[in-house]
């Protein structure tokens, strides 16, 4: 798979559509190289299979992501109903490690409003924000 | 990082900017906190070799006539059982027999004494010694304080001594785990070498005055090229989390007394000290104290974390975690924390995030090694 048109949120998540599938609203999100890097080495990944199915808000926890030395929470960028949990990443989240998008998704949601999509940094914005968030 | 002016900087700070280590905050210092994989640096150490700076940590000899008397007053382990050349773990207290510090005690002879103890707490350990010197009018005994002459470089791993015992005469291996030899080391002649670390690992400590450090870190990453790797402060935690080892802070603190953190063992009744009354009175049980415990996390997933509440198993809040870490050996995650009363439970559990998840209360070091 490869992803395209990839946004980013404030809480170091990005959203993607598969490139053949730009304007569709199932997207795909998974955390920032940038947030990889500063957990540190991850080592388990713990999302609930129970939230297949069910709509989660924006900046609501869908999960929790937990490193040798912290944990974080995994926060919606956008609300949308999660359709699959990436089952690889949550048996060897160590692959997190080595950072790739294509693997790295962690959710795939339907985007219920594309407005909060739209309404995400580019790549641009988002290194521009994460060289003054520190 | 944004440059904070009011952090120090170890000498190597520049090497490990080129190592692309990532820099933090650490006790008031700019400190590698991992080089590329703390698991990586953790792993080395435990199979092979890993370097450390932890030239942070406060140096200070203290000589005189008196020195003995002095710290066999002001500390709970007992002096006179360690000979010249060897080292001591050891505990400053105050009158509540509360934890000043947790230190390393080096016998360099009968008048002198190294003393390695912890950066956040130099300038009170200090005040304290200094405090006693003049109360008793021990006008022979000197506090001269090294922290910032000397650079502190851990050597750690099973294959570190034969990694290095090509850049000195000095036979690392005949060296008995904690004590030291004064020696030739890279080309440098009088420098102090020591069988001790805060891995549980084995491995070496070199104590190095600062204008020898850089040729000498750069002389062992060479002699060890692809052998020994730097390692930066979050494998020296995960390390020192599984052999059990406090750190000043969490673990232990001025409201804790040795007795409480388990540390007994380093506590010697048959000598007079400050506070050894009250230490007494908790090893009899006529005293309430909290109580130390060490444990395991069997579901997979779940990392006690510093802070966390421990739980009976009616759900009451006795206790908390004071360091928890996922464990790269166990694969699991570990805890140290305290129950605040002594009182027996049948069970503890750990909260985390809204879930209560029971622990395995399990004796320490967490691991076995073969060293």
């Amino acid at each position: 798979m490869s992803l395209d048109n990839l946004k980013y949120s404030k809480n170091h998540e990005w959203v993607g559509f598969e490139v053949q599938n730009k304007k569709s609203k199932m997207a795909y999100v998974g955390i920032t190289s940038f947030a990889q890097k500063e957990l540190g080495d991850i080592v388990y990944l713990d999302i609930d299979s129970n939230i297949i199915g069910k709509k989660i808000q924006k900046e609501a926890v869908f999960g929790t992501i937990e490193a040798v030395k912290t944990v974080s929470d995994l926060f919606m960028p956008v609300s949308g109903i999660i359709i699959k949990i990436n089952e690889k990443l949550i048996s060897k989240p160590e692959i997190i490690n080595n950072y790739s998008y294509e693997k790295n998704w962690m959710i795939k949601i339907e985007i219920l409003f594309i407005e909060e999509y739209d309404k995400l940094m580019s790549l641009e914005e988002y290194n521009q924000y994460t060289q003054n968030s520190i | 990082m944004m440059e904070n002016n009011n952090l120090e900087k170890t000498i190597l700070y520049k090497n490990h900017i080129c190592l692309n280590a990532k820099m933090v905050n650490f006790c008031g210092f700019y400190m590698p906190l991992q080089y590329t994989s703390s698991l990586e640096e953790h792993m080395a150490v435990r199979k092979k070799s890993g370097i450390f700076d932890v030239s942070h940590m406060g140096k200070f000899i203290l000589c005189g006539k008196n020195t003995i008397k002095l710290m066999q007053y002001l500390t709970t382990n007992d002096l006179l059982k360690i000979k010249i050349g060897q080292a001591q773990y050891n505990c400053l207290i105050n009158n509540n027999g509360g934890i000043i510090d947790d230190l390393v005690i080096y016998k360099i002879s009968e008048e002198k004494l190294l003393l390695i103890v912890n950066a956040i707490n130099i300038e009170k350990n200090k005040n304290w010694i200094n405090y006693y010197i003049n109360k008793y009018h021990y006008d022979d005994i000197n506090l001269i304080d090294l922290s910032k002459k000397y650079s502190l470089l851990a050597i750690q791993g099973p294959l570190s001594l034969s990694y290095v015992q090509n850049l000195t005469n000095i036979s690392l291996d005949k060296i008995p785990f904690y004590h030291f030899k004064i020696g030739k080391f890279s080309g440098f002649e009088k420098i102090f070498i020591s069988c001790t670390g805060y891995t549980g690992s084995k491995g070496l400590e070199i104590y190095v005055p600062n204008e020898k450090t850089e040729k000498i870190w750069n002389d062992i990453l060479e002699i060890g090229k692809n052998k020994i790797i730097p390692c930066g402060i979050a494998s020296r935690n995960s390390l020192r989390l599984e052999m059990g080892y406090r750190l000043y802070g969490q673990d232990i603190c001025e409201d804790t007394t040795p007795i409480e953190a388990g540390l007994s063992w380093i506590t010697k009744f048959e000598k007079e000290f400050i506070g050894k009354k009250i230490l007494q009175e908790q090893k009899k049980k006529i005293r309430k104290h909290k109580k130390f415990i060490s444990f395991i996390i069997d579901e997979k997933g779940k990392i006690p974390r510093k802070g966390y509440p421990l739980m009976d198993d009616n759900d009451n809040v006795i206790g908390n975690v004071t360091s928890g870490s996922f464990s790269p050996v166990l694969k699991k995650g570990i805890g140290l924390g305290y129950l605040w009363n002594n009182y027996k439970v049948n069970s503890v559990f750990l909260s985390i995030r809204n879930k209560v998840i029971p622990v395995k209360l399990v004796k320490l070091p967490f691991i076995k090694l073969n060293n």
